[in-house]
């Protein structure tokens, strides 16, 4: 199947900086991407451009379509979360409801309401009278009754608790993620999407420092805990980061040969939080 | 077309209090001080010992009018059906100034602009949606209810008379409801084409404006205006420099007032003689507020408010706030 984002030179410059710098990827559909990087790295621009709402310089396809151009059509299979609270605060959850199966033709009205019926959310409350966690319920429940092809989802649990925010990603994935759906996912806690990404892309100063599916990253990226003494042996090998855990040396290597590793100690995979803060090494200094 | 009309309901759910609320209410404020003005009178009237209506004083008045006389009690009924809807359209000058200038912006502000993008509508469709709420939609409420609170006004009017003794029905006659209805609602259109330079004005400024829309779409002719004053510059024009504040400052801001453009659009003598002349409201039917379609003011107006209008889209499409 063809990507569903294509983006090959793709660059974009605020009045002093530049937000994107010359970005090339792809993503092809059925894939969990997240978009990972430090803040001011360029992740909601690179959102914004793919869903046609800042312009920029480069090739983006998107669908089939020029989110330059054809923004209007492109929603029409594109779903989008923002961060929380991005809902109007003076509407109804019956108003919401019968706006978007109005104008939405792929707008599943039952499925929507089988999903708000789950939730403590009457058909007359506000969106002013909610919590921010009922807020993205609701907007949950919008867009995860919209058979869309793509959904993006720049930090959608930022301020909610644990509950809400265990609860929005497994329904993400029991009741809407399939084959033929492909999400992209920018969020800074890193650890709740880090079991649910088939794909990560980091990010740094708006260029991609790392993309590659979570197979590969296992693949490349070894995690090797050595005692005191092999640790000078373990430092000659170029790690990507070392830190000290109980008085042993933890290093990271990117595509160091394994059987090498093992020999220095107890290899593992790496979690995505400690090969993003070694990647990241630097960024605001 | 489905996807405009629920545009436009959105519009009017958001905007309940202004559309709707309102014009209610002033109708409502407005109907309970002429029934406290009646009840003062009546009062007053009767501490005094005047009873003029039993004492068959104005019965007698009645049938010794004549035709011309008749026709002056039908002015005063028109006149006082057209007075409730008089004072709605001010407030709906108001509402329909600072929805415009909201009406791009507030949504920016709160970031809920990002869902309303979410959607597959075009930003035409949107800023088109806006306009249409604010020429089309909050008039017709107002006229409804200016109507219906003219009715209400004459059948207290009517009432009241009816306690001294006078004819209700007959008098009523001689009022002209459905003429008026007529008018007002076929004035809409007319509305539409004149508030275009304002609406433009302040849709522009309010998808352009990063912030204090208000501030920039008053401040920014007035400031204009003043420079031009001071410097006597539409002298180089060989214009007076009321013809900037009149033209530009005011046609600009305050369009959106229904009836400034019967007012200042076209040469206002010609009300003037008709209320000199023989009482009447017949100018307000539409053959003669339909004239202000001959005046080019009118339709430079329109061709100005469509380019700020096409401005305001396209500021709607690209402004990036981040």
């Amino acid at each position: 199947m063809s990507a569903v984002i294509t983006a090959s030179g793709l660059s974009k410059r605020y009045k002093s900086s530049l937000a994107l710098d010359n970005v090339n990827f792809q993503i092809a559909p059925g894939r969990i991407v997240g978009l990972i990087g430090p803040n001011g790295a360029g992740k909601t621009t690179a959102l914004k451009a793919i869903l046609g709402l800042t312009d920029f310089t480069g090739q983006l396809n998107v669908l089939g379509f020029d989110p330059r151009k054809q923004r209007d059509k492109l929603m029409g299979e594109v779903c989008f979360i923002a961060d929380v609270a991005v809902l109007p605060r003076w509407i109804r959850v019956s108003e919401a409801v019968d706006f978007v199966a109005n104008v939405h033709p792929r707008f599943d009205r039952a499925k929507c309401e089988a999903f708000l019926a789950r939730t403590k959310l009457q058909p007359n409350q506000r969106v002013k009278q909610m919590s921010k966690g009922m807020i993205v319920q609701l907007h949950l429940a919008l867009v995860m009754a919209i058979d869309a092809k793509l959904l993006i989802l720049d930090e959608p649990t930022l301020g909610l608790d644990i509950l809400y925010r265990k609860q929005f990603y497994q329904h993400l994935l029991e009741d809407y993620f399939d084959e033929n759906k492909t999400i992209i996912v920018t969020t800074h806690q890193v650890e709740e999407v880090e079991h649910i990404l088939t794909d990560l892309m980091f990010i740094r100063d708006g260029k991609i420092v790392l993309d590659a599916d979570m197979d590969a990253v296992g693949e490349r990226f070894i995690e090797v805990m050595v005692n005191a003494d092999k640790a000078d042996a373990a430092r000659q090998l170029k790690p990507l980061d070392e830190r000290q855990v109980f008085g042993k040396s933890i290093f990271l290597f990117d595509g160091a040969n394994r059987a090498t590793l093992e020999q220095l100690g107890e290899t593992r995979r790496p979690s995505i939080s400690d090969l993003f803060v070694a990647t990241m090494k630097g960024t605001y200094a | 077309m489905k996807t405009f009309y629920w545009l436009v309901k959105r519009e009017f759910w958001e905007h309940r209090g202004g559309f709707f609320w309102a014009p209610i209410i002033t109708g409502g404020v407005f109907l309970l001080l002429n029934i406290m003005g009646i009840i003062t009178a009546e009062v007053l009237g009767a501490h005094h010992g005047i009873n003029f209506g039993a004492s068959g004083g104005l019965h007698n008045v009645m049938s010794d009018m004549d035709a011309g006389d008749m026709s002056k009690v039908g002015f005063a009924l028109d006149l006082a059906m057209y007075s409730a809807t008089g004072l709605l359209t001010v407030v709906l000058g108001f509402v329909v100034f600072f929805y415009c200038l909201g009406a791009l912006y507030d949504d920016r502000r709160d970031r809920s602009i990002l869902f309303w993008k979410s959607l597959p509508i075009s930003d035409t469709s949107t800023v088109l949606s806006k306009i249409v709420s604010a020429t089309v939609l909050a008039p017709i409420i107002a006229v409804i209810v200016g109507i219906v609170v003219g009715i209400l006004q004459l059948l207290i009017l009517a009432i009241t008379l009816s306690f001294h003794g006078v004819n209700v029905w007959h008098l009523l006659l001689m009022a002209h409801p459905f003429r008026i209805v007529f008018n007002l609602i076929g004035y809409i259109p007319l509305y539409v084409l004149w508030a275009l330079p304002s609406v433009g004005w302040l849709l522009l400024c309010s998808a352009w404006a990063r912030n204090k829309p208000f501030l920039w779409a008053v401040a920014l002719p007035v400031a204009t205006g003043l420079i031009i004053s001071w410097f006597g510059l539409m002298g180089l024009f060989n214009l007076p420099t009321t013809w900037f504040w009149k033209n530009v400052v005011q046609r600009g801001l305050f369009s959106t007032f229904p009836g400034t453009g019967s007012v200042f659009g076209t040469s206002g003598e010609s009300i003037a003689h008709n209320v000199a002349g023989n009482p009447n409201m017949d100018f307000m039917d539409l053959t003669n507020t339909y004239q202000l379609l001959a005046s080019s003011n009118l339709w430079i107006g329109v061709v100005i408010g469509s380019a700020l209008l096409a401005g305001a889209i396209w500021f709607r499409r690209w402004r990036d706030d981040s």
